[in-house]
């Protein structure tokens, strides 16, 4: 049941990042559009993801419980030492999903009112995956010191440091990449379709030169980057499988398909975790002073590994059918009152 | 402010806000489901205008109980890490499963919402009756959770180890039946007078009278009944609490000293230096009766509890003494209203009668924050009963009264804007839903 647990596990985290992720993504690429088409931006994403936002968001709560009941030990140490960035994250969360329901849901659509909504919405959507990848980053890089004395080494530098932040910055990038392919095929005018196709080439080449702040930064504060990635079979035919994923996607932008390109980009992205993924496994904390906190040793006794088992695959039987088929149901163009 | 103190402080608001969110996010689509069974049913346009008026409000609700109810899943760790080490694996049950219920609430509601003209009607219908049931059950889960932190079970404590946790007997503790009970039919009860409230005021000003009639009608029927049945599951909490939070109970009562025909104490001053109430009305023997169903047997009072066990008894007995007496002006209420469609009486109509239905709106929510500052407020100094103390429980983390600032006006810019948003699209009934 350990096994199910840690796959379902792996299943929320990556989930979360697809979708979740698109939903972030949505705002961030509202961010970097230009005033005269910020409007149209809006509405392509309100009709993407409006229906699907509250179910997409429940796989970091799927995470998070998983964590606290499956593995309380880690879920304690990330809370106490990462506590300043899952603060900011979860403000960035609130604000996000609640500007994001008020803008649509107030009566009376004042410019005002909506101005300062989509201005939360925006920037908490920048803000949020930005802090998921600096606390992924810090969970991963030694940078966790359970031995510091004072506060800043224990509750500060953890996370404030430029490893973390680059991958913050690559996480971002990806979640703006990932929407704009997802948004390509919900638009339903040309006028869009290209724009988010231009928007989609463009946050792929972000995405790859912060992947290199990521390695850059790595290289500087002596995390063997390269090892994690190019160390063993798996992670190295992933980062492969990724590059001729990525090859296939611009052939596949460049002849304007629209939805096979959403395939090649959550490939990409599910490669790129689970090269990073696999070399640490079964690690899911690296303290600094070289302590592990492993998903195979650190979890709860057996009879709860046991029923959280049951409950998740259980549970899963109802979710995933229903989300298949609220995603069905509610692909391309949406009507909404 | 202590980082203690801060930290308990920000639990109390994030659990405060929380509670009003969810406890409205899981009633109003119970009320919707019935207003939109009536609109199939009778094709009247009216019960339709009614269900895609309240699911504004559901979804509104909805997006804040969720991402509060996120902020409090992080919370947890953030502000009692120790706490969780422990607790997560023995009380994790119920949240996994409430993980489960709340996600197909969350994809419900996506059906729901933009399913209009979209899906085969009655599909259209049980999506909305799933956003309800899922609501209410996630509801029940997480107060097991809670009641777990009351009465803890499903593991052996010794020498500082938890041992041979069972999850299942830790979700099905002794107090889950009693406080599920009592909270479901306490939102039922706030959310039922709240919205019937609100209504009634617009029925007052003579606005949209159909559709506010029929509005009000389906939910002071939940309302009503709600405040008539809860006296019932209280009995059933404060039995349970007796004999097995004696402290709690004593603190609820303002009980000092250990008696035979022990009384009931309504209202008064609990003095903690002299050990006595000031100005209280007290029963003779009700106390006794109502915990052990007979008037002599004693009631174990604060003088058998070590004064480093026993919870603030001040702010315990007032919350006891608000949440009752509210509960009782609304179960008169109730009875009113119920008289008055068995008389057929054509009340709705009179002023009187709307203003007392206008003046009870927030009755509910006081008596249910009232509720739950006893039974949390009760417990301390143990977090988890008898086995941890909070003040062991609390992050190491200095500077938590930022964080406490930082939520507090988080919570309260959040609050602004749902009630403003909620009147506007109050304001805006006229205009959207009037047959032109």
């Amino acid at each position: 049941m350990l096994t199910v647990i840690i796959l379902f596990l792996c299943l929320a985290i990556l989930l979360y990042f697809l979708l979740g992720g698109a939903d972030f993504g949505a705002g961030i690429i509202e961010l970097f559009t230009s005033e005269a088409n910020r409007q149209r931006t809006r509405s392509t994403s309100y009709q993407a993801i409006g229906p699907v936002w509250e179910a997409n968001h429940m796989w970091l709560v799927i995470a998070v419980v998983i964590l606290f009941v499956g593995f309380p030990n880690i879920y304690s140490v990330m809370c106490t030492y990462l506590h300043i960035p899952i603060l900011a994250m979860l403000m960035g969360i609130i604000a996000r999903g609640t500007a994001f329901t008020f803008r649509h849901y107030d009566a009376i659509k004042g410019y005002r009112t909506q101005t300062l909504y989509n201005s939360i919405f925006i920037y908490s959507s920048f803000l949020t995956p930005l802090f998921l990848g600096i606390i992924a980053g810090s969970a991963l890089s030694r940078r966790i010191d359970t031995e510091a004395t004072n506060f800043a080494d224990a509750y500060i530098f953890c996370w404030l440091n430029g490893f973390s932040i680059a991958v913050g910055l690559f996480t971002v990038a990806l979640c703006g990449f990932l929407a704009a392919i997802y948004l390509i095929g919900e638009a339903d005018n040309d006028f869009d379709i290209k724009r988010f196709f231009k928007k989609a080439k463009m946050l792929n080449i972000v995405a790859f030169f912060c992947g290199g702040l990521v390695f850059l930064a790595a290289e500087t504060s002596n995390i063997r980057m390269a090892k994690w990635i190019f160390g063993n079979p798996v992670s190295l035919i992933a980062v492969i499988l990724a590059s001729l994923s990525l090859v296939l996607l611009w052939v596949s932008i460049n002849r304007g398909k629209r939805y096979i390109i959403r395939v090649f980009a959550a490939f990409q992205v599910s490669m790129i975790l689970l090269s990073v993924g696999y070399t640490h496994y079964p690690y899911f904390i690296t303290e600094k002073n070289g302590n592990h906190l492993s998903l195979l040793t650190d979890h709860a006794s057996a009879s709860t590994v046991n029923v959280l088992g049951w409950a998740l695959v259980v549970g899963s039987l109802f979710i995933l059918p229903a989300l298949g088929y609220l995603f069905y149901s509610f692909r391309g163009h949406t009507d909404h009152d | 402010m202590d980082d203690f103190l801060a930290a308990r402080s920000q639990m109390a608001l994030s659990l405060g806000f929380h509670i009003i969110y969810s406890c409205i996010g899981m009633v109003m689509p119970v009320f919707m489901a019935i207003a939109h069974y009536q609109y199939i049913k009778t094709g009247n346009v009216v019960y339709k205008n009614i269900t895609q008026a309240w699911s504004k409000g559901v979804a509104i609700f909805f997006a804040t109980g969720a991402v509060s109810g996120t902020m409090l899943s992080f919370e947890l760790g953030l502000l009692w890490p120790k706490f969780m080490l422990h607790a997560g694996p023995i009380f994790g049950m119920p949240f996994s499963l409430e993980g489960v219920a709340f996600f197909i609430e969350a994809i419900a509601l996506g059906f729901f919402l933009y399913g209009w003209n979209k899906f085969n009607k009655w599909f259209h219908w049980f999506t909305g009756v799933l956003v309800g049931v899922s609501g209410i059950l996630s509801g029940i889960l997480v107060v097991s959770a809670n009641s777990w932190m009351n009465s803890p079970a499903g593991f052996n404590y010794v020498n500082g180890k938890y041992t041979n946790i069972d999850p299942m007997k830790a979700m099905f503790n002794g107090a889950w039946f009693s406080e599920a009970l009592h909270m479901t039919i306490a939102a039922f009860a706030a959310t039922g007078f709240a919205v019937a409230g609100i209504h009634a005021l617009m029925i007052y000003h003579k606005q949209n009278i159909s559709f506010h009639t029929r509005a009000f009608k389906i939910a002071i029927v939940f309302g009503a009944v709600a405040a008539i049945l809860q006296p019932l599951s209280g009995d059933l909490s404060a039995k349970h609490a007796a004999k097995n939070q004696p402290a709690k109970l004593a603190a609820m009562e303002a009980y000092f000293e250990t008696q035979e025909y022990a009384p009931l104490v309504i209202g008064g001053i609990p003095d903690t230096a002299t050990k006595k109430v000031n100005y209280g009305i007290e029963i003779p023997g009700l106390l006794s009766f109502l915990v052990h169903d007979d008037f002599k047997t004693a009631v174990k009072g604060l003088d058998q509890i070590p004064v480093n066990e026993q919870p603030p008894v001040a702010i315990t007995h007032y919350a006891f003494q608000i949440m009752v007496g509210l509960g009782m002006i609304m179960l008169a209420i109730g009875i009113l209203y119920l008289i008055c469609i068995w008389k057929k009486n054509n009340w709705l109509f009179k002023p009187w009668f709307l203003k007392l239905f206008i003046f009870a709106t927030p009755l509910g929510f006081i008596a249910l924050e009232a509720g739950w500052t006893v039974t949390e407020v009760g417990r301390q100094p143990w977090i988890i009963q008898d086995i941890m103390r909070t003040s062991e429980a609390v992050t190491p983390m200095p500077g938590i009264q930022y964080s406490f600032y930082l939520f507090t006006f988080i919570y309260f810019t959040l609050s602004v804007a749902v009630i403003v948003l909620l009147q506007r699209q109050i304001k805006m009934v006229p205009v959207v839903y009037d047959v032109k």
